[in-house]
């Protein structure tokens, strides 16, 4: 067990990124706690547990809301697309691409699709899939993963997009932001009018109507689902909520959580093709619902909650470790508190097993979670599973010998004065090495990171034996 | 297997339920309306807006409308939607304005060039300062979104508060239309470096122009 060490330590060496990163999501962080204030919203805690209330009734009971939206997507004149994993998914994609004759597809921001890899996936196919969210854009052109499940690229400068631009589109450096964000809008234009298929997320899936919500800043998801022939919706079957009157709750957290806006520019409520007699909209709606290991978390009750996330960013944005360590050192796309209970769940165990233990069990994600999820909570289950499972054998060892030790107070003391022979009695000094032959595995490791008070030279038994006598 | 069956299958099987097993009742909605005079709903629709950066125009009648749409296309040129309620605002008259179109492609092109897309709207949500359109043979999605500036034109009798208090009076919006948007303030972005710009994708400026006074019938 142990964390990606070396790519860690280079993110905490590295000045610049280290103020990036606290300065973005400082001021994400800053703008959440205005926006949700007493003065502001003094409805937040009521909305919170309404939305918590909501989510969890949805996922305790979502074969049938499951069951509701198609019903009302297809009576909407719209398809259904089930997909088990994310080949299906991106199967699906390309055959429809193939039969309709589409090279060319839009994309707008979606977590889904990174999940499942598609942007790959299409492109070993030949065709052009294109993100157009700015941040997406540029990280799709540096062939980079999301840093941040909201603000894919707030590791990067307007230096490092400059030499991108100049590199990739062949256009002359420029470093003003502005010009660089309307260096996109033209080069996305043309992508826009010209493709044939629009691919967007989903930020919630409303089962009595059958509708596709979708909340954004920039405009990209709107073009994305208004100008191609085609609009796909991608979702995980957790993104249900049942009625179109919950949707205000949802909004009203979402957006001021994620950047302490009461709304962001543009929220679409997507739900079929384009009617009778209009001129433009999509002629075709298709909604991709994606298992790929959700179904594995829904049925653990306890951590079920897990699925409740609206992925507002706002955990990562309050989280200690997320704030050092930045979202590329976290082993799958879903970076911060989140990304640590559903990695483990969605990918398995074995894909990162010292995940769940890279925390301080501070509790301020759980604080700011909009949908009340307890992360702390489930990364305390996840801990005691991993101990309980072969991959915990040394810890469990470890602990057993312990509880043998401590029930033996004669060999627990004998031993304890051994070791201490070996530390050596410094008052009011500092361990900052195990000294032999002590000093291997996780002491070292421990050590490595923290200094250690060195044992005073009384014991607290020794002490206790004077007094009583 | 049909790919269906399978993800329902796994899906019960996770929750222990059965195949037309009963749910409990959801938790009941939380819905926030509440009554709040035409005049300081303005006020809240225009501090939100503007907060925004979009301007709010208030014409005391359908006559004052084009002039005030006049001075926001400060010679612009722009594409109207066949909104009937733009045309009983003398829209359609402004010189430099092509409206009536009735032709997918005329339309696409229009919207590229035009300087300034004029939409009617379905209604206003005054506490976030959004414009709610829907698409409509009417009303098409790209007036709104390819050019650089927006202007709504909206009669005061369809501001209302929130979403909620629209909700309570069309429960299923998706009935009207398979495209509702909320727009909220001009396109923005603060992808690199948390710079705001606006305009990025959609449109830079919005101006919503309400019209005040008696709505006259169609
Ligand atoms: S876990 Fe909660 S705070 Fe974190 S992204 Fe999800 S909804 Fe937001």
């Amino acid at each position: 067990m142990s964390a990606p060490e070396p790519a860690i330590r280079k993110t905490l060496a590295d000045a610049n990124l280290q103020l990036a990163i606290y300065n973005n999501t400082g001021r994400f962080k800053e703008n959440r706690r205005k926006a949700v204030a007493p003065e502001k919203l003094p409805e937040y805690q009521k909305l919170r547990s309404q939305a918590a209330a909501v989510k969890r009734h949805t996922l305790d009971f979502l074969d049938v809301y499951l069951m509701q939206l198609e019903a009302a997507v297809t009576a909407n004149g719209g398809k259904i697309v089930w997909a088990s994993t994310g080949q299906e998914a991106a199967d699906f994609i390309l055959n429809l691409a193939k039969e309709r004759g589409h090279n060319l597809i839009v994309k707008s921001k979606s977590m889904t699709s990174e999940e499942i890899h598609l942007n790959e996936r299409l492109i070993e196919h030949e065709l052009e899939a294109v993100e157009t969210d700015l941040g997406e854009y540029i990280l799709q052109l540096a062939g980079q993963r999301p840093f941040h499940i909201v603000a894919p690229a707030i590791h990067l400068t307007r230096d490092d997009v400059a030499d991108l631009f100049t590199e990739k589109l062949g256009i002359e450096r420029d470093t003003v932001i502005e010009n660089q964000a309307m260096t996109a809008r033209r080069v996305l234009r043309e992508k826009f009018m010209a493709a044939g298929i629009g691919i967007t997320g989903a930020n919630f899936l409303i089962a009595d109507s059958g509708a596709v919500v979708i909340v954004e800043n920039e405009g990209n998801a709107r073009l994305t689902h208004s100008a191609p022939k085609i609009h796909i919706a991608i979702a995980g079957i957790e993104k249900l909520i049942p009625r179109m009157r919950d949707l205000g709750v949802f909004l009203d957290l979402l957006g001021r959580s994620a950047s302490g806006q009461p709304l962001t520019s543009y929220t679409s409520i997507v739900s079929g093709p384009r009617r009778e007699g209009e001129l433009d909209g999509p002629e075709e709606f298709y909604v991709v619902l994606l298992d790929s290991g959700r179904t594995k978390v829904l049925a653990d009750s306890q951590k079920r909650e897990s699925l409740q996330c609206i992925r507002c960013g706002a955990c990562l944005n309050t989280c200690p470790v997320y704030r050092k360590i930045g979202g590329h050192n976290y082993p799958w796309v879903y970076s911060g508190p989140i990304g640590k209970i559903i990695t483990p769940q969605f990918q398995g165990r074995e894909k990162d097993p010292w995940l769940p233990f890279a925390s301080s069990l501070c509790g301020a994600c759980a604080e700011v979670c909009p949908v009340k999820i307890d992360i702390p909570g489930i990364l305390l289950q996840l801990r005691r599973e991993h101990s309980e499972s072969p991959q915990g054998s040394e810890e469990r060892t470890m602990f057993r010998r312990w509880a043998w030790l401590m029930r033996r107070p004669r060999i627990y003391s004998f031993a304890a004065k051994i070791g201490l022979g070996f530390l050596g009695r410094k008052p009011n000094s500092w361990l900052k090495r195990v000294p032999w032959p002590a000093n291997r595995g996780p002491l070292v490791a421990w050590l490595a990171e923290r200094d250690f008070p060195a044992p005073p030279p009384k014991s607290f038994r020794d002490l206790w034996k004077e007094r009583r006598r | 297997m049909d790919p269906r069956d399978i993800l329902f299958g796994r899906v019960r099987e996770a929750l222990g339920r059965k195949i037309g097993q009963k749910p409990l009742p959801p938790p009941e909605p939380l819905l926030r309306i509440r009554s709040e005079p035409a005049a300081s709903k303005l006020e809240i629709f225009r501090n939100a807006l503007e907060s925004l950066s979009g301007t709010v125009t208030v014409a005391p009648e359908v006559a004052g409308v084009r002039e005030a749409v006049e001075k926001l296309l400060n010679g612009r040129t722009a594409i109207a939607s066949n909104n009937p309620f733009l045309a009983k605002c003398g829209i359609p008259d402004i010189s430099g304005v092509t409206s009536g179109i009735r032709d997918s492609a005329e339309l696409r092109n229009a919207c590229v060039t035009a300087g300034v897309g004029i939409t009617g709207a379905y209604c206003l949500l005054a506490d976030t300062g959004t414009i709610v359109l829907r698409a409509t043979p009417e009303e098409p999605r790209l007036i709104s979104l390819l050019p650089p500036v927006h202007i709504a034109v909206v009669h005061q009798d369809r501001l209302l508060t929130n979403l909620d208090e629209m909700l309570s009076m069309i429960p299923r919006p998706v009935n009207a239309s398979s495209a509702m948007v909320f727009i909220t303030g001009p396109s923005r972005t603060g992808d690199i470096e948390q710079f705001l710009v606006r305009g990025v994708h959609g449109p830079g400026a919005v101006h919503a122009v309400i019209v005040s006074g008696k709505n006259p019938p169609e």
